[in-house]
């Protein structure tokens, strides 16, 4: 299955906002997403757990990814 | 809501007394208020200015730094001549310029977990204008133990982040980022750059989530973390539930989580909506309805026969601004009082500027009262010509 995955504030600029068309198998979760991303330079700056959301709705690394399916990554932000 | 304080500044508040979700007891809400804003830089800036210019009573200030040379092109609270000073007294000299009425709190001092829980309780909505990740848990976790809505921005280069956090129902920043990142793994504006307008829009978006949590007005960000990618002029709404799980917020305590007195919980608005005439009046029989000057309605009330003068604007415009024996009828309760009226008695219709009262006439006269006249120009030619201190808005 395709997924496509956006990046936001330190991870879009260590890896560029996306989206990323990852190809995943069948019955993968958003942590082989994750696994597949670290495959991309500047993947380094991705912490060990970063938070995500799936289809715009927050969501864990078990949760069961399908086909055509966006997921998120985004860090908390400082700036004020 | 505590005790009433003085009626508010009708001229100055106007056009926002004419929304319905305001009017003047959603003024006085605000004028109620007790707001503070932690962090007075390129986020708290436009949060502090709009809230006072907004007639938010009282705006407490938390920030520990001085004005640099380097803020000015985004932290709009302060000019070249404040640098140097501390930022929370150059706030507060800004915010009395741009309204005398505001009382300002200042606060100089970073807020930390030692201090959070004593500096949001005195407050009923905390605005998290910070640009410390630390500082962003500390006071994420006081609203939360005072049950204070918070209302979160944040800035990374062209992306904004707004959410209402610690709501009830909603969640808090640790449901969010439960593990706060090591030191320094997320870069400051310092650190990353940031375009002067992005942090202005994003407290922007955060005085009007404030506004809107003190009058109770629409649907606020709770559940809702917006992220605005302005580089891309991209929006994105993610639902964030509370975490089940979360130490903060979910720590198997039940927390009564009512509304502190100053924000009003989410209702439907006590006025209905206006209902707008066009302005241009109706092309037939434009001279149909007796027009009457306000000199004319007042030599009319002195006389033999007074008419019964119909105001027909909303209670919230009566509330500002009324002639003295005059029936408050709004427009749109017009067609269930018609029995009440007598169609041999003379009437006289008025509103703001004598247009929907026009209106008003002409529909009363089709439903069978003959002698209505309409007030040209209404309460304000009044005002203008007749009675100055009725109050003009």
């Amino acid at each position: 299955m395709r997924v496509s995955v956006l990046l936001f504030a330190s991870y879009a600029d260590a890896l560029g906002p996306g989206p990323v068309a990852l190809e995943l198998p069948a019955g993968a979760t958003a942590a082989d997403a994750l696994a597949a991303l670290r495959e991309r330079p500047g993947a380094q700056r991705l912490p060990p757990a970063p938070m995500l959301a799936v289809n715009q709705r927050w969501a864990t690394a078990a949760t069961a990814l399908r086909d055509g399916d966006e997921v998120a990554f985004l860090p908390p932000v400082a700036g004020g | 809501m505590t005790a009433p304080g003085p009626a508010p500044d009708f001229p100055r508040y106007a056009r926002q007394l004419a929304l319905p979700e305001v009017g003047v007891e959603g003024q006085t809400r605000l004028a109620e208020a007790r707001v503070l804003i932690v962090g007075a830089g390129g986020l708290g800036s436009p949060a502090a200015l709009w809230m006072a210019a907004a007639g938010v009573g009282r705006i407490g200030l938390a920030d520990p730094d001085h004005v640099d040379r380097s803020n000015l092109h985004r932290q709009l609270l302060y000019g070249p001549a404040d640098v140097g000073a501390p930022k929370v007294e150059a706030a507060h000299r800004r915010l009395a310029e741009v309204n005398p009425d505001v009382r300002v709190d200042i606060h100089q001092v970073e807020v930390s977990v030692t201090n959070a829980d004593r500096l949001v309780r005195d407050y009923d909505v905390v605005l998290d204008c910070t640009d410390q990740i630390p500082v962003r848990y500390a006071v994420s976790d006081a609203c939360v133990a005072a049950a204070r809505p918070l209302v979160h921005g944040a800035v990374s280069r062209w992306e904004g982040r707004v959410a209402v956090l610690a709501a009830a129902d909603g969640p808090c920043y640790r449901c969010l980022w439960p593990t706060p990142p090591p030191a320094h793994a997320i870069p400051t504006c310092a650190e990353a750059g940031v375009l002067g307008p992005v942090p202005g829009a994003v407290g922007m978006l955060q005085a009007v989530e404030a506004c809107k949590l003190i009058l109770g007005a629409g649907d606020p960000l709770v559940g809702r973390l917006l992220v605005l990618d302005l580089l891309r002029m991209v929006t994105h709404a993610f639902a964030v539930p509370r975490d089940p799980l979360c130490p903060a917020c979910a720590a198997g305590e039940i927390r009564e989580r009512s509304a502190p007195a100053g924000v009003a919980a989410p209702a439907a608005s006590p006025f209905p909506l206006p209902s707008e005439p066009p302005v241009s009046p109706s092309p037939a029989e434009p001279s149909a309805i007796e027009e009457i000057a306000p000199a004319e309605l007042a030599a009319r009330l002195q006389g033999a026969e007074p008419p019964l003068v119909l105001d027909v604007r909303e209670p919230w415009e009566h509330a500002i601004a009324r002639v003295d024996g005059a029936r408050l009828v709004p427009l749109n309760s017009l067609p269930a009082a018609l029995s009440t009226l007598d169609p041999g008695r003379a009437y006289v219709t008025l509103c703001h500027h004598g247009v929907r009262s026009r209106m008003a006439a002409e529909f009363l006269r089709e439903r069978g009262l003959p002698r209505v006249a309409n007030l040209r120009g209404g309460i304000d030619a009044w005002s203008d010509e007749v009675d100055p201190a009725v109050p003009k808005y």
